[in-house]
């Protein structure tokens, strides 16, 4: 059901779920950007509506709420382990299509691919996601191709007016807040993109023999594996295991689990000096594959959900987009060089 | 809710056999269910988790034989009998023993890739009634490196045993030469149905499963075990996925069939 609040009133809201709810959204951390004066926009927890940004794309996803960046798994002293604590609350993201289409992903890993995963479950579990529209397209996304501009499994839907807010409400129990503290109830219909300037093509031929394409050789020399593309990818699942130790303590202290990336040195490496993937290149292929043709071979659909976020963070400028262009010519190079 | 799949337990080291400097089988105390291929998340607190298959199955215990090439298993090393280390799983598919019973068998190992087969060559040897006949090529660089010596004496008896080591240095008890220079002369009855195992670096597996085919060797009945790194071991790390395949879920042992199209 549709709402339409003034941001005060929507600010009373969001005073109400803080009691059961840490709310996160996308805000603005003035100067916190990659260059001299540029900003970051990235998750964040937020008190008021003002904070929210609904104008810009963030450079960083939600991903980080439900897979933190560095998660303590559990604290351990000689011969005992301790779990560590649940967040006393829950929370409620607001995010875009792209995104909210990037969970499905991250449940297919953390919740189906092999057991469920005890951290992600118990996190997950107190979810709640408001569903930011898009009234236009931002720089290098690709949704419409990738088919994720549009979404209604929404708790809510969001979208700022002329200095009013409109909510499309799907959770019931919090229609008696929204009742309570709306002006009018007109009907909301969510915005989504329905043109973006970046368009891709998915081949359908691609067969692990793609590996030998040449394509692949201009990223040994154009990307530097610095790994942003994972990091800022809301799809990009990888972790790996750290224990840290207490300096005060050597013999106390905690495991966890922080973001890995496929396009980082150590990510194949194995205890001897075994190492899988040496070459930029190598890792280029690996993800560029797993984003658009082996994740949908083991799932069913395509892993990437075309936000361009990579495309937007590359220091290179390598466009992702293009990679995935690339491949329909990759497939026609390896048939040939077959014959042969 | 499902049970927190991260939280290691408590096992007991029973015996420490040493084989060489750098390389010793744990036994460790474990009740369950566990196969040969399959295994286990080691770990020692502060120095982190490793992967180590499963290189004997006991009656409340499991062997893993660890090399010592690591921060985690060079911590694994200073410690003896009565101490504990942690340890999750099992994990992995493992090998399924009925697929080589009634079969003429050649396993082929190349140094601790001897460890996750030889759950398989210890069945056969009690079970020799199971096999219609059974081949171990073992290759370890020099006779130094040779793992299991007293099993292999006994091994001796039961079966037609290869052992050989790339340089024999002074040491004129060991064959000389690599795994794949025996498999043109591998006496079979019916190659077309013959199985094979296949576990070691690589390259020594990239050669060996070419040495097999060209012996007359069908995909289907070659099977082979990947090594890879996981922090896992439950599907979620990514750092062991090839392609569609996840080598902790659906491996580590594979098909060859399967196996062949995985390239990293």
């Amino acid at each position: 059901m549709g709402y339409c609040l003034d941001q005060a009133g929507f600010n009373q809201i969001l005073n109400e779920w803080s009691k059961e709810y840490f709310v996160y959204a996308p805000k603005l951390f003035k100067d916190g950007g990659s260059f001299s004066d540029t900003d970051r926009i990235r998750y964040g927890e937020i008190h008021t509506v003002e904070e929210i940004v609904f104008d810009r794309k963030s450079d960083y996803s939600y991903k980080e709420i439900l897979l933190p960046l560095s998660q303590t798994l559990f604290f351990f002293t000689d011969d005992m382990v301790k779990e560590a604590d649940l967040p006393k609350k829950g929370a409620v993201i607001l995010l875009r299509s792209c995104d909210l289409h990037a969970v499905k992903r991250l449940d297919e890993i953390y919740l189906q691919n092999g057991c469920e995963d005890y951290y992600y479950k118990r996190l997950r579990d107190r979810v709640k996601f408001i569903l930011i529209g898009c009234q236009h397209s931002f720089e290098n996304c690709f949704c419409v191709d990738m088919g994720t501009n549009r979404i209604d499994n929404y708790d809510a839907y969001i979208e700022m007016k002329n200095g009013e807010i409109y909510v499309d409400n799907h959770n019931d129990v919090w229609k008696p807040l929204f009742t309570t503290y709306s002006r009018r109830t007109p009907e909301v219909i969510p915005a989504y993109a329905t043109e973006n300037k970046t368009h891709i093509h998915i081949p359908d031929g691609i067969t692990p023999d793609i590996a030998h394409s040449k394509i692949w050789d201009e990223y040994d020399s154009r990307c530097i594996n610095c790994g942003r593309c994972n990091f800022v990818c809301p799809t990009c699942t990888c972790f790996t295991m750290q224990d840290i130790f207490y300096v005060d303590n050597g013999k106390v202290g905690e495991r966890r689990r922080v973001w890995a990336s496929c396009m980082v040195d150590g990510f194949t490496d194995v205890a001897g000096g075994g190492c899988y993937r040496k070459k930029n290149g190598q890792r280029m292929r690996f993800k560029v594959l797993h984003k658009v043709y082996d994740y949908k071979k083991r799932n069913g659909y395509h892993m990437c959900v075309g936000c361009g976020r990579c495309d937007d963070i590359c220091p290179e400028y390598i466009s992702f987009s293009n990679s995935i262009n690339k491949l329909d010519a990759a497939i026609k190079e390896v048939s040939i060089n077959a014959v042969k | 809710m499902q049970s927190n799949e991260y939280l290691p337990f408590l096992s007991e080291i029973k015996a420490v056999i040493k084989h060489t400097d750098i390389e010793y089988t744990f036994r460790l105390t474990y009740e369950g269910n566990v196969k040969p291929g399959q295994f286990f998340e080691v770990s020692i607190p502060k120095y982190g988790e490793a992967p180590i298959s499963v290189s004997g199955i006991g009656s409340g215990t499991v062997d893993l034989t660890i090399r010592r090439v690591g921060k985690v298993t060079n911590e694994i090393f200073e410690r003896y009998v009565g101490d504990k280390l942690f340890m999750r799983g099992p994990y992995g598919n493992g090998f399924d023993i009925d697929s080589y019973k009634e079969k003429e068998l050649v396993v082929i190992a190349g140094g601790t890739g001897l460890s996750p087969v030889k759950g398989i060559v210890d069945y056969f040897c009690s079970h020799s009634q199971d096999t219609k006949g059974m081949t171990l090529i073992a290759g370890f660089k020099t006779p130094k490196d040779i793992l299991f010596r007293e099993e292999f004496v006994h091994w001796q008896q039961k079966m037609n045993v290869i052992l050989t080591v790339d340089s024999a240095e002074n040491d004129t008890t060991c064959k000389v030469g690599l795994v794949t220079e025996y498999i043109p002369q591998l006496h079979l009855n019916n190659v077309n149905e013959a199985a094979a195992i296949v576990v070691g670096p690589p390259m020594m597996m990239k050669f060996t499963t070419q040495g097999l085919l060209k012996r007359g060797f069908h995909e289907e009945n070659i099977w082979i075990s990947h090594e890879r790194k996981m922090c896992c071991g439950i599907g979620k790390c990514g750092h062991c996925k090839i392609d569609d395949t996840y080598v902790c879920l659906d491996g580590p042992v594979f098909n060859f069939v399967k196996g062949r199209q995985l390239l990293d």
